[in-house]
């Protein structure tokens, strides 16, 4: 904010409320992180780390809510305000789903049996997770800022983490074709990659508040999606 | 929703003396919608208002340029009678100015004086009719010679409504009618604001923000003597384009 409101206890209201969307984001970062680790290193005391953590996410989340439901019945916020009130609820529903997204991680991880495909899949993952880390920052620095080009860049972005999960995807189908005792790794390390993928869609979801924030338009174009293996289907006879 | 054009303001520039009061403000008010004007104190609102039925005729000192046009016609042409006018153009103040006369004469005293009239039986159904039209009839029917100003606050100015209307007029100005009343008085008169617009073309001064938004259809924000941004209200009131405006009503500049 750039100017400061007469009533100097609204631009506080509105910075808590910042402060713990952005305290929100620091632990989402970690909790995805973490999982990461916890999958690649088979860390058992991590992942359960995470998903205590999870439970903070949570509460965090009421907490957005309750200011937000305060800063809207005491200060009526306006054209600027008024939009980031909205998008307060917003990016805090947004950043507890992520949060969920790195607890069924940790949650995962636990259960995958060690094998040459768990590690390699585990890192592949792993990578995908820091580009869509990456992402998420950007995607919270623009909503702070309120920068619309950061915001914009972050939606292309996601196209990559979609790409990435076709790759994985048809990597998995492929080790489960080659042998039935692959199904079960696969089956975690897909729904994993599917996890992070969707983590990139919520992310792009705080890059478009950031954009509404600014400009008080959602972006008109519509979303890149190169998602297409809901399309995808397997050829029975090269299966059998 | 756009309805014709009931006033047209061309190039009005305002002068208190040597104060340059309102500058070169262009604006299309539509008939049959609620309009706002908003603006910190000083901004030129009021004055602006106060112009559109030459009430500041009264005012020595000041001088009105430009055009102001209701239904085409210039209303400060020479040949313009400006009691004829604001039997046009009502107005509600302020404060409620009830005359010191029943509630009856209160109403029947534009009629009488514009012989709007032909009998009594035709007066008391104008009285019936602007009293119905400013949500008071029923309070008030069973006391029609009582004093106007024995009413309640809210009461008193829903009469000066009632007053306005009755000389059938086509456009009504309010200038921040609600602000020495309660919120319930208020509500009362939001709602016949609201009803009010079937019929008028409603213009209103108000310092409330939130008055504003409830009422108005468009809104006016007036800032050091320009109009700064025009538009509908909800526009204006989510996104608005200029940052004065945006600055004034999230309440950043008075």
């Amino acid at each position: 904010m750039a100017e400061k409101h007469i009533m100097s206890a609204f631009d506080e209201d509105i910075e808590k409320i910042q402060s713990t969307l952005m305290k929100m984001g620091g632990l989402v970062e970690k909790s995805l992180f973490d999982a990461a680790s916890a999958l690649v290193k088979s860390d058992i005391e991590l992942a359960s780390k995470v998903r205590e953590h999870d439970q903070v996410i949570d509460s965090l989340e009421e907490e957005v809510n309750i200011q937000t439901v305060r800063l809207i019945a005491l200060r009526s916020p306006a054209a600027t305000d008024l939009r980031y009130a909205l998008s307060f609820i917003k990016v805090a529903s947004n950043l507890e789903r992520i949060g969920d997204y790195g607890k069924n991680m940790a949650k995962r991880s636990l259960v995958m049996e060690p094998s040459l495909i768990t590690e390699q899949g585990s890192n592949s993952l792993r990578r995908m997770t820091k580009d869509v880390i990456s992402m998420m920052n950007n995607a919270l620095d623009a909503y702070v800022r309120k920068d619309v080009e950061l915001a914009e860049a972050v939606i292309i972005q996601d196209k990559d983490i979609d790409l990435h999960y076709n790759a994985l995807f048809r990597e998995f189908l492929t080790f489960m074709m080659e042998d039935p005792k692959n199904i079960t790794t696969c089956m975690h390390l897909h729904f994993i990659a599917k996890n992070i993928e969707r983590v990139g869609d919520y992310v792009t979801s705080i890059a478009e508040q950031a954009i509404y924030v600014a400009t008080g338009e959602y972006p008109s174009e519509e979303r890149p999606k190169v998602d297409t293996t809901s399309l995808t289907k397997v050829d029975s006879e090269s299966a059998s | 929703m756009e309805n014709e054009i009931k006033i047209s303001a061309k190039g009005v520039q305002v002068f208190y003396a040597d104060k340059h009061a309102i500058k070169n403000v262009d604006v299309e008010i539509q008939d049959k919608t609620v309009t706002a004007f908003i603006g910190p104190s000083g901004c030129g609102k009021s004055t602006f208002l106060r112009s559109l039925n030459r009430m500041n005729d009264t005012i020595n000192t000041c001088r009105v340029e430009g055009e102001i046009l209701l239904d085409g016609q210039n209303i400060y042409n020479p040949e313009v009678d400006p009691v004829q006018l604001r039997a046009k153009v009502g107005m509600v103040f302020q404060k409620p100015n009830p005359f010191p006369k029943s509630i009856y004469d209160n109403v029947a005293y534009g009629p009488r004086i514009h012989g709007l009239s032909q009998s009594k039986t035709e007066l008391d159904e104008i009285v019936e009719m602007a009293l119905r039209r400013g949500a008071l009839w029923e309070e008030v029917k069973d006391r029609l010679s009582e004093p106007g100003t024995g009413l309640s606050g809210g009461q008193q100015q829903r009469l000066c409504i009632a007053r306005a209307i009755a000389t059938q007029p086509e456009v009504l100005l309010m200038d921040e009618p609600c602000s020495a009343l309660d919120p319930i008085a208020t509500a009362q008169i939001e709602e016949l604001i609201n009803d009010l617009k079937e019929n008028f073309c409603v213009v209103i001064v108000t310092h409330s923000m939130q008055q504003a938004a409830r009422v108005s259809n468009k809104t006016a924000f007036f800032h050091l003597g320009d109009l700064v941004e025009y538009g509908d209200t909800e526009e204006l009131f989510i996104k608005p384009i200029d940052p004065r405006t945006e600055s004034y009503i999230s309440g950043k500049i008075g």
